[in-house]
C-alpha cells in the first residue's frame, strides 16, 4: 500500500499547570491515496489532535508524521483544512473568502481571470454561485459550512482534512451535504481524513473507519475496513446487511469496548 | 373535498372570532392602531422626559429669585446668538461658531495624534506579550491621573496655551485606545488565525486580511471611548488656557455674569458630544460585519 500520510508511534503531550499531560500515544497509522478515512472515538479521545498533527498545526512531541514523503513540520495549502465551525472571515464575501486561498496557492502562476474563473468554479461546485457576493453572517450555517469546504478544495490538496465538518448542523442539511461530499470526492479523487462522532456519516463515507480508545494517552484501538461498493446510495444502504454490519462493529467498539463515559 | 371544506370553513369562523379578546375597533381605527401605537411607545417617553427636564428648570428658575434663567429667557438668548454665530471682534470677542470650532480643532488634533501613537501600540502590546506585561505597570499608573493635571507639564514643555490643550487631549484619549486596540488583537480567535497558517499567509497578508478587520470593532470602541473623554477634557482645558474655544467662552462669560450664555454653552457641549458619539457608533456598525460589538 502507497503511504500518502504516515503517522508512526506518534504521541502528543501537553504541558499543564498540573504537569504534562499526554493526550495521545502510539499513534501508527498510514492512509494512501485517494483514500476515505474516519477518525472515530468518544469526545476527548483525541482525534482531532491527529488532524491537527496532519495538517501541522500541532506538531507531535513523540514519533514522526509524514505526508507526501516529507516531514511534517508546518501547516501548508497542500492539506487544506475544513474547519468544525467554518471558520470564515465574516468580512469577506462568500467569493472573498475562497478567493484569499485561490491567490495564496495560483496566484504567482497564474493570470487574474484564471484566478476568478478558479473562485467561481469551486463556489459552483457546492452550489453557490448564487450566493457569492453574500458576507458569512447572511448566510445559513450549511451553506457556509459549503463555502468553507469549496475553500480547502479550491487550493487543490493533496490532503483534504474535516474537522467534524458537519457537527454543527441539523440532520437533512448534514445529509445533503454528505451527499455533496461524496460527489466532490469521487470527481476530484482526494484524500480525505475526516473527523467524527457520527457512525452513520462514518460508514457511509469512509474506506476505513479508525476507532479511537478513550483519553488520555488515547490511541487508535481498532480499523474498520468498509467494503461497501461505490457509488455509495444512503437509501440503498439503509436496507443493506453489510452496512448494518460495519454500523455494528463501530457501535460494539465504542460502547461495549469503550463504553464506560457518557456519549458526549 | 369535504374535509379541506371543513378545515377552511374552521378557519373563516375563528378569523370571525377575535383570538385576543381586545375591544373591537371599528375597521379605520383598526387600520390606522398599529402605527399609532408604535408611535406612542417611540416617541412619548422621549418627548415627556425632555418636558418633564423643562418644567424642573422653570421650577428652579422661579425659585431661584431670577439668578438663573428659565428656558424662555435662554432660547430668547440664544436665537440672538445664533443668528450670527460667525462675527469677529477681537481676539476675546468672537461668535460662538468660531469657539466650537476652536474647540472641534483642538480636540481633532490631540485626538488624532492619540490615534496615530496609540492604535500601532495598541497592536505591538496585543501581540506581543513581553512588551504587553513591559507596558503594564506604566499605563496602570498613568492612566487613572486627571487629565488637568497634565496641563502644567503641556505649558512647562510648550509654553504656549494651544499645545498645552492639545497635549492634554492627546493624553487623555490614548489610553482608551491602547487598552482598546490591545485587547481585540488578544480577542482575535485563533479560527482565523489558523486559517492564516493553513494557507501560509505572508505577516503583511496576516494583518491586512485577518489581524486588522478582526480589531476594527474594538479599535472603534477605543476611539468612542477616547472622543467621549476628550470632548470632556476640552471645556475644562480652554478654562484654564484661555483663548477662543467653547471652555474660554463658558468662563468669559462668567466673568460678564451671562447665565444664559453659560446655559446655551452647556447645551452646544452636551449636542456636540452627542453627534460625535453617534458618528462613531455608526462607524462601528458599518466595521463590525455583523460581529457583536
Amino acid at each position: 500500500m502507497e503511504r500518502y500520510v504516515e503517522l508512526d508511534q506518534v504521541g502528543m503531550r501537553f504541558d499543564t499547570s498540573k504537569g504534562s499531560f499526554t493526550a495521545l500515544q502510539d499513534v501508527k497509522l498510514a492512509i494512501a491515496r485517494q483514500e476515505f478515512v474516519s477518525l472515530i472515538g468518544h469526545s476527548g479521545c483525541g482525534k482531532s489532535t491527529v488532524l491537527n498533527i496532519i495538517a501541522g498545526l500541532l506538531l507531535p512531541t513523540d514519533g514522526i508524521a509524514i505526508a507526501h514523503g516529507r516531514e511534517i513540520a508546518g501547516p501548508g495549502p497542500d492539506r487544506a483544512v475544513v474547519f468544525q465551525n467554518h471558520s470564515l472571515l465574516p468580512w469577506l464575501t462568500c467569493y472573498g473568502n475562497v478567493h484569499l486561498a485561490v491567490e495564496r496557492v495560483f496566484g504567482k502562476s497564474e493570470s487574474k481571470a484564471k484566478l476568478a474563473e478558479r473562485t467561481e468554479q469551486a463556489l459552483a461546485m457546492v452550489g453557490l454561485s448564487h450566493a457569492r457576493d453574500k458576507h458569512p453572517n447572511e448566510i445559513s450555517g450549511g451553506m457556509k459550512q459549503r463555502v468553507g469546504i469549496a475553500r480547502a478544495l479550491v487550493m487543490e490538496p493533496k490532503v483534504l482534512l474535516l474537522d467534524e465538518p458537519f457537527g454543527a448542523l441539523d440532520a437533512l442539511t448534514r445529509a445533503n451535504l454528505q451527499d455533496e461530499l461524496i460527489r466532490i470526492v469521487a470527481r476530484t479523487g482526494s484524500t480525505v481524513v475526516m473527523v467524527t462522532h457520527d457512525v452513520d456519516e462514518a460508514v457511509l463515507l469512509s474506506d476505513r473507519i479508525v476507532m479511537m480508545s478513550n483519553g488520555p494517552a488515547a490511541t487508535i484501538g481498532e480499523i474498520l475496513d468498509v467494503n461497501l461498493p461505490r457509488p455509495r446510495d444512503r437509501l440503498a444502504l439503509a436496507s443493506d446487511p453489510a452496512y448494518h454490519a460495519c454500523r455494528a462493529q463501530v457501535l460494539g467498539f465504542l460502547y461495549q469496548k469503550y463504553g464506560q463515559r457518557a456519549v458526549a | 373535498m369535504t374535509a379541506v371544506k371543513s378545515i377552511a370553513g374552521a378557519a373563516a369562523a375563528a378569523e370571525a372570532r377575535p383570538l385576543r379578546r381586545n375591544r373591537v375597533w371599528p375597521a379605520p381605527f383598526e387600520a390606522i392602531r398599529r402605527p399609532v401605537g408604535t408611535l406612542l411607545r417611540v416617541a412619548v417617553p422621549p418627548l415627556l422626559g425632555i418636558l418633564l427636564f423643562l418644567l424642573l428648570w422653570v421650577l428652579l428658575a422661579q425659585g431661584s429669585g431670577g439668578s438663573l434663567p428659565g428656558p424662555a429667557a435662554t432660547w430668547l438668548s440664544a436665537r440672538e446668538l445664533f443668528a450670527d454665530p460667525f462675527y469677529r471682534n477681537g481676539p476675546n470677542d468672537q461668535g460662538i461658531g468660531w469657539n466650537v470650532l476652536m474647540s472641534l480643532g483642538r480636540v481633532g488634533v490631540g485626538f488624532g495624534l492619540a490615534a496615530v501613537v496609540g492604535i500601532p501600540l495598541g497592536f505591538l502590546i496585543g501581540r506581543f506579550d513581553f512588551l504587553a506585561r513591559m507596558s503594564a505597570p506604566v499605563i496602570s499608573l498613568l492612566r487613572p491621573v486627571s487629565p488637568l493635571a497634565w496641563l502644567p507639564i503641556g505649558l512647562l514643555v510648550f509654553k504656549a496655551a494651544d499645545p498645552a490643550s492639545i497635549w492634554v487631549i492627546f493624553i487623555s484619549s490614548v489610553w482608551p485606545m491602547i487598552l482598546n486596540t490591545a485587547a481585540g488583537v488578544r480577542a482575535v480567535p485563533q479560527d482565523y488565525l489558523n486559517v492564516a497558517r493553513v494557507l501560509r499567509l505572508s505577516e503583511w497578508k496576516v494583518f491586512t486580511v485577518i489581524l486588522l478587520p478582526a480589531v476594527l470593532p474594538s479599535m472603534l470602541i477605543g476611539v468612542r471611548l477616547a472622543i467621549g473623554v476628550a470632548w470632556l477634557v476640552i471645556v475644562a482645558a480652554e478654562m484654564l488656557t484661555g483663548g477662543v474655544g467653547l471652555g474660554f467662552w463658558v468662563w468669559d462669560e462668567w466673568n460678564n455674569l451671562n447665565v444664559e450664555h453659560i446655559l446655551i454653552a452647556i447645551f452646544v457641549v452636551g449636542i456636540v458630544g452627542l453627534l460625535l458619539e453617534q458618528l462613531l457608533v455608526w462607524l462601528a456598525k458599518k466595521a463590525s460585519f455583523g460581529q457583536e460589538v
